[in-house]
């Protein structure tokens, strides 16, 4: 890339309200990622462990510098390999709430806010760390020092102090890692209902999918420092891209296929799925005789009772055996293995009491319909 | 009991602790936070004082400091005094030795300090500054304040290098642990007794106060998970 194209790039993402952050480096983590967050945003970056997530994070903060890249914050320059800014995190204001809060252990819970509020004169710093502490429910607490929070009030510390410099972007780290379920579920509400307030760019860095499609407006899955999809939470859950982006957001039914016809007027697309015929509802990104992926939810793969008649009007039509049984509470996972097709198990989600009263058991031959409206293409990667 | 000696002994170990507390500090957190070439080094001529015999560490100090080194000229020739058998001599000598007993439990106390607490200071807005008074010193504290324990405990105790450097001069150089090798050599034993038995409570004091702020070193926030 050219100077004059940085410049030029540079230019257009100044104009913008938010955040934009273009980063490249090679080590400790590899690293290739462009993204734009607008102010009032909440973008999720989701992805495994080692996937660069955090090191976004700190890049964006100020902790960590690239080796090449900008990042610029509602028209400033916070960073420019090319021009030589990089400016220290105090200068930037941003509110980082980090995986284990990263209290002042020795302060209290006001204190731990009001250390954040040093621009204030000092008589109204008390008084806006007691605003900050009310607005995520923890009046009554100021005195305590985190050893004596739960970790529920300690990320609620945490996020005030980061609320505290009315940052210019707010960055969280996992900051729902440390606690219970419960306690959890709890926070996202509260974190819900704060984003309305919120008025600046939010960076949400997770691993978790349930917690992007609750909070965030836009969600982008990383993988080894690269961007394999960006979008709202559930069309990337519900569209993947890729084989790839696919088995990153949970879903496990992932198989080849081949495109045999694509007949139009019937808006259906035909694939040959080793030898069985598979009809599917018309995806014409792809030509006849391309080899493509194909993806279908657990919950959309459908066990034939095999009590019940048939009716006849079920599609593609799978026969196997089941080979394995596990309940999870009110639902159970099942695998079944496809006939003359051993590498091929669907793994399929059911209702505990379907089993039940079917009686079906391990090894037990049976019938699955594949509904060719969830069945989603994708192109595989060159 | 020679009170004189015993009184220069706590300057020198008061004087010891004023220099190193700061030089300390700034060694400790540098060689806990920062990562430079040359580090590894720096650390190991720090600790040589642990190992090196203290008459052999003496005798180079000697050396260094005589009328005749650079160093010992370079002080001759703005003070108008010697470094060697000096009070002065004794102190920089006693900073030299000492260092380890300063750096080495203050570098253990802010390397305990989290990465993540230190980076929080930096994105709540804190200067260099604030972040040392207000988060680490206080968070270091313990391990700051065991360490000036034992500066002081050695230096009251020290010898060799003391007698090697300072020699033997009463009311400029001779410590209470000169002092009391005096009196046994002058079959003195009954003062050389109380002296011991004086520093033998300074000893156990300082053991005491030591303890008290130990277990208050693991106390920052990762005992908790």
């Amino acid at each position: 890339m050219t100077a004059s194209v940085d410049l030029k790039a540079d230019m257009q993402a100044d104009k913008k309200a938010g955040l934009s952050v273009r980063v490249r480096q090679s080590a400790p983590i590899a690293l290739d990622v462009t993204l734009d967050c607008a102010a009032g945003e909440v973008l999720a970056l989701v992805g495994p462990s080692g996937s660069g997530k955090s090191t976004i994070l700190r890049c964006i903060a100020g902790l960590h510098a690239a080796e090449e890249g900008g990042i610029t914050c509602n028209g400033e320059t916070w960073f420019n390999t090319s021009s030589g800014v990089n400016r220290i995190p105090q200068d930037r204001r941003v509110g980082f709430v980090f995986q284990n809060y990263a209290l002042f252990p020795h302060l209290t819970a006001l204190e731990n806010v009001a250390e954040a509020l040093l621009h204030l004169p000092s008589a109204q710093r008390v008084i806006r760390a007691h605003d900050l502490l009310d607005r995520v429910h923890l009046d009554g607490l100021e005195d305590r020092k985190p050893a004596a929070l739960s970790g529920g009030q300690q990320q609620r510390v945490a996020v005030a102090r980061a609320l505290a410099r009315e940052p210019r972007a707010l960055l969280l780290d996992e900051p729902f890692s440390a606690v219970d379920r419960a306690t959890r579920q709890k926070l996202y509400r509260e974190l819900a209902e704060l984003k309305r307030d919120l008025s600046m760019p939010v960076i949400l860095v997770t691993h978790n999918l349930v917690e992007a499609t609750m909070l965030a407006d836009r969600m982008i899955i990383l993988h080894h420092g690269e961007t394999l999809q960006a979008g709202a939470p559930l069309d990337v859950m519900a569209r993947p891209e890729s084989a790839e982006v696919a088995r990153l957001v949970d879903l496990r039914n992932i198989f080849e296929a081949r495109v045999v016809e694509q007949r139009r007027e019937e808006g259906v697309t035909v694939l040959d799925w080793a030898g069985r015929t598979i009809f599917v509802a018309r995806q014409d990104r792809f030509a006849v005789g391309e080899t493509v992926d194909w993806v279908i939810p657990a919950a959309s793969a459908l066990l034939l009772n095999p009590k019940k008649q048939r009716d006849g009007t079920e599609k593609n039509l799978v026969t196997g055996r089941i080979g394995e049984l596990v309940p999870l509470g009110e639902s159970v996972s099942l695998t079944v293995v496809v006939d003359d097709a051993n590498d091929l198990p669907l793994n399929l989600s059911l209702p505990a009491h379907f089993i039940r009263r079917t009686e079906l058991g391990l090894g037990d031959a049976v019938t699955v319909s594949l509904l060719a409206d969830a069945i989603h293409l994708m192109a595989r990667r060159k | 009991m020679d009170w004189q000696a015993f009184s220069l002994s706590l300057q020198l170990a008061g004087w010891t602790l004023v220099v190193l507390l700061p030089l300390g500090i700034v060694l400790a957190r540098t060689l806990a936070t920062r990562r430079f070439r040359g580090r590894g080094m720096v650390e190991a001529v720090l600790a040589l004082p642990l190992v090196l015999p203290p008459t052999v560490l003496g005798f180079y100090l000697l050396v260094t400091f005589g009328g005749d080194s650079m160093l010992g000229a370079l002080y001759e020739r703005l003070t108008g005094s010697s470094l060697v058998f000096t009070f002065e001599g004794l102190l920089l000598a006693s900073v030299i030795f000492n260092l380890p007993f300063a750096v080495q439990p203050m570098q253990r106390a802010f390397e305990s300090i989290p990465v993540e607490v230190r980076e929080a200071t930096k994105c709540c807005g804190l200067t260099g500054w604030r972040t040392l008074w207000r988060i680490e010193l206080p968070l270091a504290w313990p391990g700051v304040l065991s360490a000036l324990v034992l500066v002081f405990a050695h230096t009251l105790g020290e010898f060799g290098v003391v007698l090697m450097v300072g020699g033997n001069i009463a009311g400029e150089t001779r410590t209470a642990a000169v002092a009391i090798y005096d009196r046994v050599q002058a079959f003195d034993d009954i003062g050389a007794g109380v002296m011991s038995a004086a520093l033998l409570v300074f000893s156990i004091i300082a053991i005491a106060v030591a303890n008290r702020a130990r277990p208050a070193i693991g106390w920052n926030h990762d005992r908790k998970r």
